[in-house]
């Protein structure tokens, strides 16, 4: 079952951490009706932002906005340089691994993985085999949900190698606490996050094509206004100053890629796709898809354009795969993996599936190839009858699955009806890669809002925070803010200098 | 500017403007309908014939009356050009291409669509029906407020004001055109009481009743009012404005991309010379509706050179 789970606000033992010496401070200020009151301005906020954030489905019928929670999360920048260090490893060994099952395949031949699990994978692509991309990478913007259970212990849940979204949240929910409660910001060294766009474009265009002479054209290819991310494609288009295009747009020649412009055909170099796999060419993959665009394969295996994230990428992010990320991290980089995973049973393995089916009551237990939390089991909330349906899957199936014990995630404070309350949160960061590896000091905090819930998913109950990587220069002034008043103000004139430049990067993203 | 970005941004234009236009059409029907008691329906019908919509009317209905107009021009949602039509294309429009517009302009069309959501069978019934119109209207102003106010003066703005100006045309030569599908009873004389009343119905659907009396000083003539929305520069809804907006447009967009332009800046330019130097007692002598009806088809034929030379 599930132990006490970590607060990150009150730490073990009720002490209260010091990373949240601020926030608590804040808190205790706010009156519940103050709270209260941001929250219905945040909403509006939302709305009004919003208004565009909601997707409406084809029925006409507005989608509920993700719920936002106003109390941010916290992370110290020792926290947040060792994840972040672990991050770039494990991103590294990532792209690696896929470089080398589509070239050598050095770590099956080594016996580290076996050869089957990667050649009967749907997520592993045949036609990706000896094409080279673009400084070897595979996978240009990683979303990797980590999850904590201690003050040092973070796991990885699992990686996003294909084309995760959620990074519009964290950019929007930024931007929301600091209109809400700008105090704060001049208060806290907060590391700043609105150049994450800035970054995107800048690490896309790296990997322009070796023959794109020039500044690269990016363009980024959506499914369209129908697609659930829509409000994100055009958002991130817009702060990158690049074409938002759809398939219709583009069209290839001579294995070039080129859009419809209103002077005509332009070239382009780089395509930040959102779009899967199956859709990118009907010439390739469905030939009933309208969204993709005929001869973009061609035109990528002949080196003309890159695409980001690479076809193929998804083999990386399979579930059965990720048992063996460490292992990839030794293999190709000679370094212990910094980032832990979580204990995970291999249903094909028999033992695994012995002990899965003696213990299904405390596990979670997921579909190897399945993602968004489809085809998953949380055991402890299951009832009779789901436990014994699943059973008899796994039996059935058994290499389907993979089972992990039940996490404490940690919480944090939350504001909920009753007050302020701790929830279970994740975090995902963005892992950006191109010709070197920047991550944003941040991530996007999932809360689950009901109570001892660990189902973070919007589409389950789950909200979402701002999360904050206070800056070593704030960890100074706090432990001089202890001192007395004058040294807090001090800490005010330094941080109100940090909110300037902090605001100017934001105009300039 | 991706050819599809443009394409959108000039039907957002054109959709927003067909909203104004459809608004004031059905207000000529209401005005004119109210002036007669014959009940011969003639009134409603021309501006169903005026909107090039009958032939599309008579597939859905059977009987030609006041509410099965209004059901069809309003709210009919597999009519493309009903009201609550066009409003959806609007957004779908403005959605599309979100990044390319302002977040006022997203407001003011986004707003109207959500609150178009609750208009109710009550508010298109006769009673309620020029509040509705009204509202309409004014959803439609608030967009060409937000998108003249707000938005920087580049390619995105020009075709915006491409589709605005180029609907705007077709649909000032249809209001006008209403005039000669109303039969007038028998027993009425053409330049009669209710003659003058249509003709006024006109341009009080056109916004241009003050207007009128401040230039001719003078009752209401179909000449004069013919003039005004055909030839006069200072009329923002004439035939001629339009066609100086669409040039002027045109000429913006050849010096954005540097290009010498193509048929449809011929187009436009021809059309335009013709309102400038024209004059109304030719005119007349030629058949007014004749005019009409000429502009109308060249006006569709500029559309399509306008798509031709920009959107593929």
């Amino acid at each position: 079952m599930v132990s006490q789970a970590f607060d990150e606000m009150d730490g073990p033992e009720q002490r209260g951490r010091p990373q949240y010496e601020l926030v608590r401070e804040w808190l205790n200020q706010s009156t519940s009706e103050l709270l209260a009151h941001k929250i219905k301005e945040a909403e509006l906020l939302f709305r009004r932002v919003g208004i565009t954030f909601a997707v409406y489905t084809e029925g006409g019928d507005p989608e509920r906005l993700i719920p936002f929670d106003i109390v941010p999360r916290v992370l110290d920048s020792d926290e947040w340089d060792s994840l972040a260090r672990g991050l770039e490893q494990r991103v590294r060994a990532l792209n690696a691994f896929l470089r080398d099952v589509y070239h050598e395949r050095e770590i099956i031949k080594a016996g580290h993985i076996p050869a089957s699990l990667i050649d009967n994978n749907e997520g592993f692509l045949e036609i990706m085999r000896g094409v080279n991309v673009p400084g070897d990478v595979y996978t240009h913007v990683a979303g990797i949900d980590m999850v904590r259970v201690g003050p040092e212990e973070f796991y990885v849940l699992e990686d996003n190698c294909r084309t995760p979204s959620g990074v519009s949240y964290m950019l929007e929910n930024r931007e929301v606490m600091m209109r809400l409660f700008p105090e704060l910001f001049a208060d806290h060294p907060i590391e700043p996050i609105g150049h994450y766009p800035e970054e995107l474009h800048s690490s896309l265009s790296s990997l322009a094509p070796l023959n794109c002479s020039g500044t690269p054209t990016v363009v980024l290819l959506t499914p369209g206004v129908y697609n659930s991310a829509y409000y994100e494609h055009t958002f991130l288009a817009d702060e990158m100053g690049i074409e938002l295009v759809e398939g219709v747009d583009l069209l290839v020649e001579n294995d070039i890629v080129f859009m419809r412009t209103t002077e005509g055909l332009k070239r382009v170099d780089v395509i930040y796709r959102r779009i899967d796999d199956d859709f990118l060419d009907p010439k390739v993959f469905r030939p009933d898809s309208a969204l993709g665009v005929p001869g973009i394969i061609d035109a990528y295996r002949a080196g003309n354009v890159t695409l980001a994230n690479a076809p193929g990428a998804g083999i990386a992010d399979d579930k059965a795969v990720y048992v063996y990320v460490p292992e990839m991290v030794r293999f190709y980089l000679g370094e212990e993996p910094i980032l832990k995973n979580v204990p995970t049973y291999q249903c094909s393995k028999p033992e695994d599936l012995a002990y899965v089916l003696d213990h299904l009551g405390e596990l979670v237990v997921k579909a190897v190839h399945g993602s968004g939390g489809f085809g998953m089991l949380v055991g402890p909330a299951a009832t009779r009858e789901q436990l014994e349906e699943f059973a008899a899957k796994l039996k059935a199936r058994p290499a389907d699955y993979i089972a992990q014990p039940t996490l404490a995630l940690s919480t944090c404070p939350t504001f909920v009806n009753a007050g302020i309350a701790p929830r279970h949160v994740d975090l995902r960061p963005f892992v950006l890669v191109g010709q070197e590896v920047k991550i944003v000091p941040g991530g996007l905090t999932r809360v689950a809002l009901k109570e001892g819930s660990l189902v973070v998913n919007s589409s389950q109950g789950g909200g979402t925070k701002d999360t904050w990587v206070v800056s070593r220069r704030g960890a100074q002034s706090q432990s001089q803010g202890q001192g007395g008043q004058t040294q807090s103000q001090n800490g005010q004139s330094q941080n109100q200098t940090m909110g300037h430049s902090f605001m100017s990067g934001g105009a300039d993203a | 500017m991706l050819s599809r970005t443009a394409s959108c941004l000039y039907w957002l234009g054109r959709y927003v403007e067909r909203i104004s236009y459809v608004a004031r059409l059905l207000e000529v029907a209401q005005r004119m309908s109210a002036m007669t008691s014959t009940g011969a329906m003639t009134e409603w019908r021309s501006a169903l014939i005026a909107s090039g919509g009958e032939p599309a009317f008579l597939e859905r209905h059977t009987t030609v009356d006041a509410v099965a107009i209004i059901d069809f021009l309003a709210r009919d949602k597999t009519y493309p050009s009903s009201l609550v039509s066009s409003l959806e294309a609007a957004r779908h429009n403005a959605r599309t291409v979100r990044g390319a517009i302002t977040v006022d302009m997203w407001d003011a069309i986004n707003g109207a669509w959500l609150e178009s959501r609750a208009l109710s069978d009550r508010d298109f019934s006769r009673g309620y029906l020029s509040q509705t119109l009204d509202w309409f209207k004014m959803r439609a102003t608030l967009f060409n407020g937000a998108h003249s106010n707000t938005m920087l003066r580049s390619d995105a703005f020009f075709f915006v004001s491409l589709g605005i100006f180029n609907e705007r045309a077709d649909n000032t030569a249809r209001i006008l055109d209403v005039k000669y599908h109303v039969l007038l009873p028998s027993y009425e004389q053409v330049g009669g009481g209710l003659d003058y009343g249509h003709w006024t119905a006109i341009l009080r659907a056109v916004s241009a009743q003050r207007a009128y009396h401040l230039l001719y000083k003078d009752r209401v003539k179909p000449w004069n009012v013919a003039e005004l929305m055909l030839l006069r520069p200072e009329a923002p809804r004439s035939l001629r404005s339009c066609y100086h907006q669409i040039t002027t447009n045109l000429d913006l967009l050849n010096g954005h991309y540097s290009s010498r332009g193509g048929e449809c800046h011929r187009l436009a330019g021809e059309l335009h010379a013709r309102l400038r130097y024209g004059r109304i007692e030719d005119i007349f002598q030629r058949g007014l509706h004749e005019f009409l009806t000429e502009y109308i088809d060249r006006n569709i034929d500029l559309g399509k050179e306008i798509e031709t030379f920009y959107f593929n």
